[in-house]
Formats: structure tokens, sequence, C-alpha cells
């Protein structure tokens, strides 16, 4: 599998990264190095071998239902750009 | 041609946990502004989740009142998306391996048959924050106190063939929820959303239409109204030559249509990964079967026990036991008065019709399941009339107190004595004399008829205070001797 420059692009959209002109090129090709490594990794068999969802052979603790975390909002709010009325603003989003 | 309807169902209901799902903030609903938003809800670096086990345990309750089989080993997955009231950047959720696996709802529909819907899994995730787009000076507001409320989504497997069936699935969905007190259920606040995916096909193909997306849909009438409207566009559009495209629309109750809101086509490209946040979560067999052994009675055994032993009508035993809450109070009463029959007129009656008259359910009843009783067994000792307990219990619920008190208070009591009835009834006789000739000329198989008319009188003129079984037994005595 190899990437062209459009599939380059639209995946710097969809995790909002800006990329100039000069660097898609660039991009592209180290991309599609790491996809040459992907393809060996693919091309080898993985016949019953179960799935790995973490690297770590260990299961999840839980945690108990009781409220540990109190109110903080002014010290939470205070690295924020601008806020209001308790809410954090941000330029505006239209659906 | 002949159309056929093809819907499926993903309802998030929220769970009703006092914390968040990977975090230790507070859940309770109304709190200011991002006062229960923790530095884990808002993503700052360095923070980490860690699993409410209460959540977990509500995820497997659900499963099991669903006939489902449990996930002993679930793991959650990162869904990559932009949005600012998504502060991570991805919302954690589970994909391949859900906590649910494959179960099934039965549903009755109007004819009286069941249909069974399957579900096709149902997995745990965390709820987004809430966008406010009013003027904040060509800002939005954010508010993050919802960000991260632990989520159970269940997704249907597309069984449903008409908006009617998918309302129903949807209310039984709501009942099982409410039942088990792992979510309130409420739609308006949004506690309970359901997305209604709908496709049409020509009847007898195998392969199904595209389908599109509906939200916003915040009642079960909106789900029949939302579903009836899309399938009319897509019946329209196709049979216009044209084609409908995947994609997500919003239903706009007011004007009542839908209209498109985003193509899937472009933006929705998720990048699905594996939490490394986050362990793969075993459970085994003991823990599963701790949690069953503490499941309720779930509506559907509840509906069939109410038949069996109270002898209630299929629809009323349904409508009951829809709600754990109004089940609750239905079998409070109905044990006080020993009229399971009578009990259950009024809490779907005159009950029912207050509750909706003020917007309010079961829980919130100015009127207890005590004060009903007391009432009932007015009627039931024939102390007061069946239109007077309407009266009586119009002030309970406004003014409270107790059925006794205010029969006293108010002079309510039926007239059962033959005196002042025999008495009412001269007076009305008398009065009424072209209706008496008429009564008296009539052919006797109509005079039955008639006879409402002078029970009207009697009734008016003793204050519906008259016992009616006497008054009619008098007054055909009195005007038969007549003719």
């Amino acid at each position: 599998m190899s990437l062209d420059r459009s599939d380059v692009e639209r995946i710097a959209h969809l995790a909002r990264l800006a990329m100039n002109e000069n660097e898609a090129p660039e991009y592209t090709e180290s991309l599609n190095s790491i996809l040459t490594l992907i393809d060996q990794l693919q091309a080898t068999s993985t016949d019953g071998v179960e799935p790995l969802a973490h690297p770590m052979d260990a299961v999840q603790r839980l945690r108990a239902d009781e409220v540990s975390e109190l109110n903080q909002r002014d010290a939470l709010q205070a690295c924020a750009p601008a806020v209001e009325n308790g809410l954090f603003l941000v330029p505006k989003v239209i659906e | 041609m002949e159309w056929e309807v093809v819907i499926g169902l993903e309802i998030h209901a929220q769970l009703a946990t006092n914390t968040k799902i990977f975090s230790g903030a507070s859940t309770a609903f109304g709190a200011e502004p991002n006062t229960q938003a923790c530095a884990v809800d808002l993503a700052l670096p360095g923070t980490l989740p860690v699993f409410n086990e209460n959540a977990l345990r509500m995820a497997v309750m659900f499963g099991l009142a669903v006939n489902s089989e449990i996930g002993k080993r679930s793991v959650f997955d990162r869904k990559n998306y932009f949005y600012p009231d998504l502060p991570k950047g991805y919302q954690t959720t589970q994909l391949a391996e859900p906590i649910v696996g494959p179960g099934y709802v039965d549903i009755e529909t109007d004819d009286g048959d069941t249909r069974r819907v399957r579900i096709h899994h149902a997995h745990l995730e965390e709820d987004a924050g809430k966008s406010l787009h009013e003027d904040f000076h060509g800002m939005s507001g954010i508010d993050l106190n919802r960000a991260g409320t632990p989520l159970v989504e269940i997704v249907s497997e597309p069984d449903m063939r008409s908006s009617k069936e998918a309302a129903a699935y949807a209310r039984k969905i709501h009942a099982i929820i409410t039942t088990l007190g792992i979510c309130d259920g409420n739609m308006a606040e949004g506690s309970m959303r359901c997305d209604c995916n709908v496709s049409i096909r020509p009847k007898g193909q195998a392969t199904l239409g595209t389908r599109t997306e509906l939200k916003n849909i915040n009642s079960f009438r909106f789900i029949e109204r939302a579903i009836n409207t899309e399938v009319a566009r897509q019946i329209d559009l196709i049979e216009d030559g044209g084609r409908v495209i995947q994609e997500t629309r919003l239903y706009d109750p007011d004007k009542n249509e839908t209209r498109s809101m985003r193509s899937k086509e472009e933006a929705n490209d998720y990048r699905y990964f594996p939490c490394p946040d986050l362990l793969p979560v075993i459970i085994d067999d003991a823990y599963i079967d701790a949690i069953r052994a503490e499941l309720p009675e779930l509506p559907d055994a509840r509906r069939a026990r109410f038949i069996e032993q109270y002898g209630l009508s299929d629809y009323d035993a349904g409508v009951l036991s829809s709600d754990r809450a109004q089940a609750d109070y239905f079998e409070t009463v109905a044990e006080l008065t020993k009229n399971a029959k009578l009990s259950a007129n009024w809490i779907t009656g005159e009950l029912a019709r207050l509750l909706n008259q003020a917007d309010m359910t079961v829980k919130q009843s100015p009127v207890s399941a005590d004060q009903l009783a007391g009432l009932i067994n007015r009627i039931q000792d024939n102390t007061i009339t069946g239109k007077i307990a309407k009266n009586v219990f119009e002030l309970l619920w406004n003014e409270g107190g107790s059925a006794d008190e205010i029969i006293a208070a108010k002079g309510l009591k039926q007239v059962n004595d033959t005196g002042a009835i025999e008495a009412a009834i001269d007076q009305v006789i008398a009065q009424c004399t072209t209706q008496v000739e008429q009564y008296i000329a009539a052919e006797p198989d109509k005079r039955g008829k008639m006879l409402g008319f002078f029970m009207g009188q009697v009734m008016k003129l003793t204050q519906g205070k008259a016992n009616p079984g006497q008054v009619q037994g008098v007054l055909k005595q009195k005007l038969d001797q007549r003719c």
C-alpha cells in the first residue's frame, strides 16, 4: 500500500494539522516508508494469535463510584484563553 | 411500487452513576457550568482515566436483562474527531470487543403479535460536553460538566418494519433501563437519546436500501413522526428518479421535517484504535452471577404477573409495568384496596390524566398510593359515588389530606337513606310533568333509555351524592307505577 500526496493532505486535514506546500512531498515519502514497514508486518502470518489490545500483560483496575474530584473551576480555568459565566469560550462552532 | 421500511435504532442511555466513567467528578444534574469537570474530563496533559466499577456493573445488568452474552473481556477504543465539547479530541468507546454482545427483546405489535428485535451489541462510552451557541460575542460557550458521563449505547439490528415498532422497541428499552434503575430515562433532558437508521426497499428485495440516520429525537412520539416523515421523503425521492445518500439528518419537530446535517462520505473517518491508557477489562462468572442474582423483576415478567395475579387486561398490564415507579404504585394501591381492576382504572385514568396535564411522572405525583387507596376504599364501601370521587381526587391533588377528611369536611358522603332519595325523586317527578307524560306514552322497551334524563335530574338535585343504584331502582318503580 502506498499513499499519494492527496491522501496525505486528507489525513492532515482530519488530524487538523497545518502542512505547507514544501512539507507535503516530504511527509508523503516518510509516511510511505513507514507503510513499507507495516507491509512487512502484514505479511507475517498471525493465524491463531489473539489480537493485542494492550502491550502490558495486565488487566484494568476498577474505581469505586465515589466522588473524589471537587470543584476546582477557578484554578482549571486560569489557563483558559477566554471564559465567561463559567463557560470556556471558543471560536464559534457552526454545525 | 410497494415499499418496505427498515429501521434500526441506536439508543444512548446515561448511566445513573454518582461519578464519571473515567474520573471521580460528580455527574449530578443541573450544576453550575464546569463545576463538575475535573482535570481528567478537561483532558489536561498527564491525566489518566480510571474506570468506574459501577458503570461496568450497570452495563452488565443491561446485558443480562436483554438476554445477551456478557463480554468477559472488553476493550476500550478511541474514536477520533474534533469538536470543542470533546477536549481529548477522541471519545473513549468500545468497538471490536464491547461489554454486551448479541441479545434481543420482544415487543408487542398493535395486532397483538410479538416481534423479536435483535440487539447487535451494547457498549460503554463517555458522553461529550455541551456547546452553547448563544451570543458570546461571536464565540461559542463550552460546558464540560456532561463530558465523561457514562453512556451505554444500545445498537439494534435493522429488525423493525414500521415507525410504530420502532417506538415500541424504544419504549421497551426505556422500561428495562428504568426498571433496572441504571438510567432515569428522561428523554426531554437527554438522559436517553435515540438515533434512528431508516431505509426503504421494494417489498421482497433482500438487500437493504441506503440508510439515513435521524438525530435530535427526544420523545417516543417524535420517533414515530420523524420516521414517517423521513420514509415519505425517501419514497418521493426514489420515485422521482433520485437516490438516497447516506447521511445524518436532523429532525425538526416544529416543522416536522428532516434536514441534512452532514454527509458521512467526507467527514467521518474516526481512525479507531485501542486506547493505550486503558487496559482490557476482565470479569469472571462469579461477578456476572452476583449481578444476575440481584436483578429486579423485569417489565415482561411483571406484565405477565399482573395478568396472572391481578387479572388485569393485556393493555392495563402493559401500561402499568412499563415504568417501575408506576408498577410499584399500582401494587401498593391494589394491596391496600384488594381491588386491582378499580386501582388500575384510577391509575391509568384520573391519575394519568392529571399527571399528563402537569407534565409529571408517577414519582412526582402529589397524590400518594396511600391517599389514592383511601379514596378507592370509600368508593368500595359506598361512602361516596364514583362521580364525587373524581372531585375528591382533584382536592387530594390540589390540597392534600386524606379522602376521609375531605369527605367529612365537604359533606360529600353518599346518600343511601331511602327516605331522602324518595323525596328527591318525588320532587323531580312533580317538576318534570312533560317528560313524565312522554315516559308514560312511550313504548315499554324505549322507557329504559328515557330513565337517564330523570337519573340526571335526581343526581343534580342531590349534588351527585345519591346512591346511583338506589336512585335507579326507586325511580323506575315510581315511574312505572304511573303507566
